[in-house]
């Protein structure tokens, strides 16, 4: 801070009166003002807003009441609620090690040098991450179909029966195959641009000692890019909690096995559009807020403490 | 000069936002006022003054009606809106009510789903319009529908005593006869998937809209409603007789997992692969836009019975226009309501396929007697006419029931897929609706 400081502006501070450094100070304001007042607009108040929605009860029968932290205690043993919590959390752990170890790869390749073609290559990845995820979503959805879409298509050229993407066992995976589809090369790029930026010296410096491609990629190419990692994985755990287009898309076509507490999102959705249980809603997104920024708090400590 | 003109624009700034203020504060006043008695006079008064009226409905036939009221009263524009429909038009009709903004004034309601509108105050009472005087022109199921106690919350617009469509071209090709019973039915099915794999008696995922209609038929009796008192019981002989025979169905994979209204539910239904459709007495419009490579393969007949013999008809759906509270315009809203469902309107909804809820035109000869090409001339009138006769009494829905079908995938769809039974199914239904019931603030049993 202090080098900032321009030591012409030091020197001529004691010459000031008071009023004017009461002035400066006003100026500052006016220069976040703007963005205070967006910021508390559109972030803080929605936040403020759903606190305090969360905590009455609309009924059909009896109206608005004020009931404190019931619809919390409520929330806290809905199973309903934990078991949609319990499939993002399956999603997570299973879909995200994929999408980001996929993408890695491809970031290495494409850094690696050895690629023909690597800029056509590198667009073509990144396409999907260019085509907006109702579209996306509505695309995989007709080619899942079993009768008129890809599958069905598949099924009657070659003979057989493939199972059936939508099914209640297979639509998770099937949409967790959608994100990776999507996300691949989004985050791919997070680890490209970090590639880039590692300086050519420790590659020659590596070269000298003699290190082999994968002694290059394991000791230099991931601790440099560690905090790329943690900021995608940070990215993915969030979107994996808040998984809600896909599956509310892909309900039309498979109304029993994508239930309406799918995700927690999806469920908050449901709760408010369906039950017009906005109070409630309102108490499970926000627990839901938290939870999920409880575990990208968590992972941004453990990713971050031997980090520079 | 310069300045005046400025000082002159200032002074219409000032003035217009103050004409906002007004207007604002006017709409507030009209809700409060909604009671007092509106005379014809008034409706033709506003008539002339002219406006927009704004309408959610999929019902297909109100484009035309929709345009012959614009060119008798050229004042008044209709906006119609209509491509939602079922799950996704209430839940934009209940935001819209809640938000207390972009609130239609005219909304199409099924009858399932008008006593939560109702009850929640989101529709006005039509009995100051006239509404009631009306009573008379219905029959009786459809305005039991729509009238509450003195209230009258819409115009019904069709009904749907059910009947059985079936593609006569794919039943005649495998020498199968139309069932009569829902034994028969379960018979055709398996003949049918035997002769061509790819053909399926009917096309049923898991349907709110039609379990409840095959109870109702069946003699089930769910549901009781009396005021906030609500019971729900899906444990009794006519819901025994549904379970025994669609279990059937699903079990040996009779019918395709393939939801209503999707496009490869239009597919199926012009490829012939889907054989039968139970459905509404309104469903010949949709056939007629929606399916029209198939003109001429598909037939009415009655909906098979549960017992040989018995005559006991159910319905499906069946909606009647409605004035939402928070909608403007209501004397116009009202008027287009009024002539849509009980004017003019009626007879060129039914010159298009709808299935009114007018006695004069179910009873008329013109309309029973009336050929429909798409069913290759049949008088499918007569059946419709025949089943609405025989709609068996005292079903009622629920007054969440809109709430209640939108979680019926998630647990007697369970069935459709094998992870249950049908009888657990409802069971489970039963369960999750007793429970939105009593936090609804219901005195449920």
């Amino acid at each position: 801070m202090t080098t900032l400081q321009p030591p012409a502006a030091a020197k001529r501070r004691p010459d000031r009166p008071p009023a004017k450094r009461d002035r400066r100070s006003w100026t500052g304001w006016g220069f976040i003002g703007p963005f205070v007042a967006v910021f508390a607009l559109v972030f803080l108040a929605p936040i403020v807003y759903s606190i305090y929605l969360s905590l009455f009860r609309d009924q059909l029968i009896g109206g608005t009441t004020f009931v404190g932290l019931d619809n919390y205690t409520q929330a806290l043993k809905d199973e309903q609620f934990w078991d949609s919590l319990a499939r993002v959390a399956l999603f997570l752990a299973v879909q995200v090690p994929i999408m980001l170890g996929i993408a890695l790869l491809i970031a290495l390749a494409l850094d690696s040098g050895r690629l023909y073609g690597k800029d056509f290559f590198r667009i073509v990845i990144f396409l999907p991450y260019a085509v907006p995820a109702v579209v996306a979503t509505l695309m995989w959805g007709f080619m899942y179909g079993t009768k008129y879409g890809l599958v069905g298509d598949i099924n009657s050229a070659f003979d057989v029966t493939l199972p059936d993407p939508l099914s209640s066992d297979l639509v998770l995976a099937s949409i967790g195959n959608i994100v990776t589809w999507e996300f691949i090369g989004y985050n791919m790029l997070i680890f490209y641009s970090a590639l880039r930026v590692i300086p050519s010296s420790l590659y020659e410096a590596a070269e000298i000692d003699g290190a082999g491609q994968f002694r290059v990629i394991s000791a230099i190419k991931l601790p440099a890019i560690r905090g790329a990692l943690v900021i995608a994985t940070i990215f993915s755990i969030i979107g994996s909690f808040q998984l809600f287009n896909e599956p509310a898309i892909l309900r039309p076509l498979a109304r029993n096995a994508i239930t309406t507490d799918f995700t927690p999102n999806f469920y908050t959705y449901s709760l408010s559009f369906n039950g017009q249980q906005h109070n409630y809603s309102a108490a499970v997104a926000i627990i839901m807020g938290l939870i999920t920024m409880v575990i990208a708090y968590v992972v941004q400590l453990r990713g971050m403490r031997k980090g520079a | 000069m310069r300045r005046t003109t400025r000082r002159l624009m200032r002074g219409l700034a000032v003035l217009s936002v103050l004409a906002l203020g007004a207007t604002a504060c006017g709409g507030s006043d009209d809700d409060s006022s909604g009671q007092k008695p509106v005379s014809a006079d008034d409706i033709q008064a506003a008539l002339k003054k002219g406006g927009s009226v704004t309408v959610w409905a999929w019902e297909p036939t109100l484009k035309s009606v929709a345009a012959d009221f614009q060119k008798k009263y050229p004042k008044v524009k209709i906006n119609l809106v209509g491509e939602r429909s079922g799950d996704k038009h209430y839940t934009a009709l209940s935001n819209a009510i809640s938000a207390k903004k972009g609130v239609p004034d005219v909304a199409q309601v099924e009858y399932f789903a008008m006593s939560q509108y109702a009850l929640t105050k989101g529709l006005s009472d039509l009995t100051p319009f006239g509404a009631d005087k009306l009573k008379s022109k219905y029959t009786p199921g459809p305005w039991n529908a729509v009238s509450e106690g003195k209230a009258t919350y819409g115009l019904p617009m069709d009904s749907g005593p059910m009947a059985l469509f079936y593609n006569k071209k794919v039943f005649d090709k495998y020498k199968i006869a139309v069932p009569t019973t829902w034994d028969e039915y379960v018979e055709a099915a398996r003949k049918l998937h035997e002769a061509d794999p790819k053909v399926f008696i009917a096309a049923d995922a898991g349907d709110a809209g039609l379990t409840t209609s095959l109870l109702w038929q069946a003699g089930s009796r769910p549901y009781k409603v009396d005021g906030t008192k609500v019971s729900i019981n899906f444990d009794d002989a006519g819901a025994k007789k549904y379970t025994a025979t669609w279990q059937k169905l699903i079990d040996e994979k009779l019918v395709a997992p393939i939801n209503g209204w999707t496009d490869d539910w239009y597919k199926g239904l012009g490829d012939g692969t889907i054989a039968t459709l139970p459905s509404g007495a309104w469903m010949p419009a949709n056939f007629e836009t929606g399916v029209k490579n198939a003109s001429g393969d598909w037939r009415a007949a009655p909906m098979p019975a549960w017992t040989k013999g018995d005559k006991a008809s159910t319905e499906n759906g069946g909606s009647a226009l409605t004035v939402p509270a928070l909608g403007k315009n209501k004397e116009l809203a009202y008027a287009f309501v009024e002539y849509a469902n009980s004017g003019d309107g009626v007879a060129t909804r039914i010159k298009e396929g709808a299935f009114p809820a007018t006695t004069a035109e179910l009873q008329d000869n013109a309309f029973l007697n009336k050929e429909f090409p798409y069913f290759g001339g049949q008088k499918a009138n007569e059946i419709f006419a025949e089943s609405a006769a025989n709609v068996a009494s005292d079903w009622s829905y629920l007054p969440f029931q809109q709430y209640a079908n939108s979680i019926f995938n998630d647990t007697v769809g369970k069935a459709y897929i094998g992870d249950t039974k049908l009888s657990a199914g409802l069971k489970s239904w039963q369960d999750a609706s007793i429970k939105y019931g009593k936090e609804q603030g219901f005195t449920v049993d």
